[in-house]
């Protein structure tokens, strides 16, 4: 096929003589000459990306994106988002004449009267949620290697905004069907608001056009999921990739790679191939899962109505902590003041989870501070060897996993036989002491883990094989680790915590203070890597354990 | 019985009635015949007694209750600390809670657990014929209130008004306090959904004739089991309880699948 094509074409050019490279070149030639594409093509083609599964799961989030956008797309064609009120006249026996918003009406008609409309629906939900979920690995992965160091802090920061409008997009869209299920949701976040001492409210009226419901939510939620929100997440995606072609891609410690280079495959053809496989991959996974099992089935649920809430009323997975969060609050945490409540049962919830969102988004400013390292990175650092930082993220890991599985509070009761009452105080106790205990013991393994690498760069593998010696001694005989072996296990920046130093006017400020006494909680626990001096000499000590045939 | 026996002392001949077998299959013939017998006998009675009133049906109903229910409810229903009075609660309350095997109690707890029906369905209606026969109270319901014949799309709408918030939209149950529950409403029979509408056990509320009417009721029925009888259209239901499933599956088997996938693509030949 190609070749016949090949020849039409230099047939059909033969005024173009010197064009020998078929109608491939040609071609190229053609968009070359009239974009200058080929300077591009040449850097970005060449660029070379580390091959590891843990950096493909960004990828899996952008396809997941992409996934969305086809398929919601698809839904934009058909959905109504008006409130006003009509008569469900549709197949579902269930709900016929019953009164419903016409957002309902037709999301009912997509699901049930519109080819392949039930399918889209919950590709665009399925794909959703594992939109936010590779998000969330994606970032669990950045943050445990220190991906996120200079130069990549900025980077961090967009990804993260990304993380937090995708939750936005996927409360806006959950809340566009206008079942029960969603007015419900909407109905905690009118409280939310609600709960703000003074604008509370006033906020809430702006936002629902008067009293809740109000007939104005949905058109203004839809403005917002399928304009405002995708335009500045497709812009934050475009920053986003752009500085991962910027700052090159990072990759993990092994011989032979170091800050200045970076060990992979080009872009063009390997990569290009692979990522563009992968993408179809993706893409039959969520469509696997939207063919075989239900999502949001709002057919059940039946239209909005503020008097009933469904057990088991929960929110999508990634708002589920704010939900648990409002659920590990004892109950009576009010009070009145001056003729008004204060609702500290919503402000408590919404400052701590506020200052845990703000946490892990200036997380990276706060590690450069501490540490004062202002040297690029591009080797990720093993998780055991940032003992304390891969310490406090598996105290933040304990903390969001708590109040997570504390909106699936009732499930638990019911399915593991349990009191709803037991559920709710043992993830207060998880919520409050479990970040500790997580730091404690993290900490403590990464160190183990430290010393047990050590040992076996300075003495090898216990090989299990025992020898006697001609004196009747004993011993085992361990096996020495390779170069490329040892290259990684020895190879990690090592950090002191910080002399305090008077500023030029002979001053110690408290900042500084603050700072090394944070500097010192970071790295007074610390295995020190391996030296070469250490090296040579642990190998002379013990020349019959390494040598012995 | 020493007939049968008997060829089995001789082993001379291993043909015909004198084969080693034959014994076994004899006893076989004679269970078979007397087991299906009995089944017959005694599903012709069950029908037979399903006339409550009569005295025979509340003696053996008195008998029964004073065998397996007064230790708690006391001998003449009366009541006692371990268990509530039952005068006056009705036959449909009988028929629901011993019918369903919530009664006798299996054990003391939060809330009485279904388990494997104790008693045959003639025993049943002989203990609710003999409750009901105590003091007037709710009754059995007919055949045609119990029948998935109703509006469903009126029954969807009271059940999520009514019913929705303990036993889920989709009757997948729900939590309620200090371990007690409202349990799933998958594969109950119509009689016993309405039962329990009518008297409320556990924790339930009354839906009585006044707040309730017997059509609504039926229509209720009626949309359970068209979610029972008609399969999710999205696929499977995961339990129908809402986003938590969802969630579970998309973190477990979505990216689980997404993961393996990145690993086998960044595999290494070997």
């Amino acid at each position: 096929m190609t070749t016949l094509i090949t020849r039409d074409s230099a047939d059909g050019q033969a005024v173009g003589a010197k064009k020998s490279g078929g109608f491939t070149a040609s071609a190229a030639n053609y968009i070359d000459e009239r974009t200058s594409i080929s300077g591009a093509v040449k850097e970005l083609g060449r660029k070379i990306f580390p091959d590891h599964w843990s950096f493909l799961l960004g990828e899996v989030a952008l396809y997941s994106f992409v996934i969305i956008l086809l398929s919601g797309s698809f839904l934009t064609f058909f959905y109504q988002a008006s409130m006003a009120e009509v008569v469900y006249e549709g197949s579902y026996a269930p709900l016929k004449g019953i009164p419903m918003s016409a957002a309902m009406s037709s999301t009912m008609d997509i699901s049930f009267d519109i080819r392949g409309g039930l399918l889209m629906r919950q590709v665009h939900h399925w794909a959703a949620l594992l939109f936010v979920a590779a998000i969330g690995l994606h970032m669990l992965r950045i943050y445990f290697t220190g991906a996120f160091r200079k130069p990549r802090e900025l980077n961090w920061v967009i990804g993260f905004i990304l993380f937090i409008l995708a939750m936005a997009e996927g409360f806006t869209g959950y809340s566009l069907p206008d079942d029960l299920l969603s007015g419900n949701g909407l109905r905690i976040i009118d409280g939310l608001i609600k709960g703000i001492p003074v604008v509370g409210t006033w906020v809430s009226f702006l936002l629902f056009g008067g009293e809740f419901p109000g007939t104005d939510i949905v058109g203004r939620l839809y403005s917002l999921h399928i304009l405002l929100l995708p335009a500045i997440i497709v812009a934050l995606i475009a920053m986003h990739l752009l500085f991962v072609v910027v700052h090159k891609h990072t990759q993990y410690p092994a011989a032979g790679r170091t800050n200045q280079n970076v060990v992979g495959y080009p872009v063009l053809p390997v990569y290009a191939a692979k990522a563009g496989g992968f993408f179809f991959i993706v893409f039959g996974v969520v469509m696997l899962i939207a063919s075989l099992f239900t999502i949001n089935p709002i057919w059940n649920y039946g239209p909005y109505d503020p008097s009933p809430v469904s057990a088991g009323t929960q929110p999508d997975w990634y708002i589920g902590f704010a939900d648990g969060a409002m659920r590990l609050i004892p109950s009576g945490w009010e009070f009145v003041w001056l003729n008004h409540t204060y609702s500290l049962n919503i402000m408590v919830v919404l400052i701590v989870v506020g200052l845990f969102i703000v946490t892990v988004m200036v997380y990276p400013f706060i590690e450069a501070w501490i540490t004062g390292d202002k040297r690029e990175h591009h080797v990720l650092d093993r998780p055991r060897n940032a003992p304390t930082r891969t310490a406090i993220g598996a105290a933040g890991v304990t903390f969001y996993a708590s109040l997570w599985s504390a909106a699936s509070s009732d499930i638990m009761a019911t399915h593991f036989h349990l009191t709803m009452e037991g559920v709710i105080h043992t993830l207060q106790v998880t919520t409050l002491l479990g970040p500790f205990l997580a730091f404690f013991i993290t900490k403590r393994v990464c160190l183990a883990l430290q010393k047990k690498d050590r040992e076996i760069v300075l003495h090898g593998y216990e090989s299990g094989r025992i020898v006697r010696l001609p004196g009747g001694e004993f011993v085992e005989v361990h096996q020495p680790v390779d170069e490329y072996e040892r290259w990684k296990l020895a190879s990690y920046s090592d950090f002191k915590p910080l002399m305090l130093r008077p500023n030029a006017q002979g001053k110690i400020g408290p900042a500084e203070k603050v700072r090394a006494g944070l500097s010192r909680w970071f790295f007074e626990d610390r295995i020190t890597p391996v030296t070469q001096t250490e090296l040579s000499r642990a190998h002379g000590d013990h020349p019959a354990e390494i040598t012995e045939k | 019985m020493t007939t049968i026996k008997s060829p089995r002392t001789r082993r001379a001949r291993k043909t015909g009635r004198r084969h080693p077998l034959a014994s076994v299959a004899l006893i076989a013939i004679g269970l078979l015949f007397t087991g299906g017998a009995y089944a017959a006998f005694s599903t012709s009675t069950a029908v037979a007694t399903t006339d409550a009133s009569s005295q025979q049906t509340i003696d053996q109903g008195e008998k029964l209750f004073a065998a397996n229910c007064a230790t708690c409810h006391g001998l003449s229903a009366q009541g006692s600390s371990e268990g509530p009075s039952l005068i006056g609660v009705g036959s449909a309350s009988v028929d629901f809670q011993v019918g369903t095997g919530r009664m006798p109690l299996q054990m003391q707890g939060p809330q009485a657990q279904k388990k494997p029906v104790q008693f045959t369905a003639e025993q049943t209606a002989a203990l609710a014929a003999y409750v009901a026969s105590l003091a007037p109270g709710p009754a059995i319901p007919t055949a045609d209130l119990v029948k998935a014949s109703g509006d469903a799309s009126a029954g969807a709408e009271l059940f999520r008004i009514n019913c929705a918030m303990c036993h889920n939209v989709a009757g997948a149950g729900g939590a309620l306090t200090e371990g007690k529950f409202a349990p799933a409403i998958e594969n109950v029979s119509g009689q016993h959904i309405y039962e329990a509408m009518l008297t409320g056990p556990q924790n339930m509320p009354v839906f009585n004739d006044m707040n309730m009417t017997p059509e609504d009721k039926r229509d209720i029925i009626t949309y359970l089991k068209y979610v029972e009888d008609n399969p999710s259209p999205g696929g499977l239901a995961l339990g129908s309880l809402g986003p938590v499933a969802e969630g579970l599956f998309i973190w477990i088997f979505g990216l689980g699948a997404i993961v393996a996938l990145t690993v086998w693509i960044t595999a290494k030949s070997n």
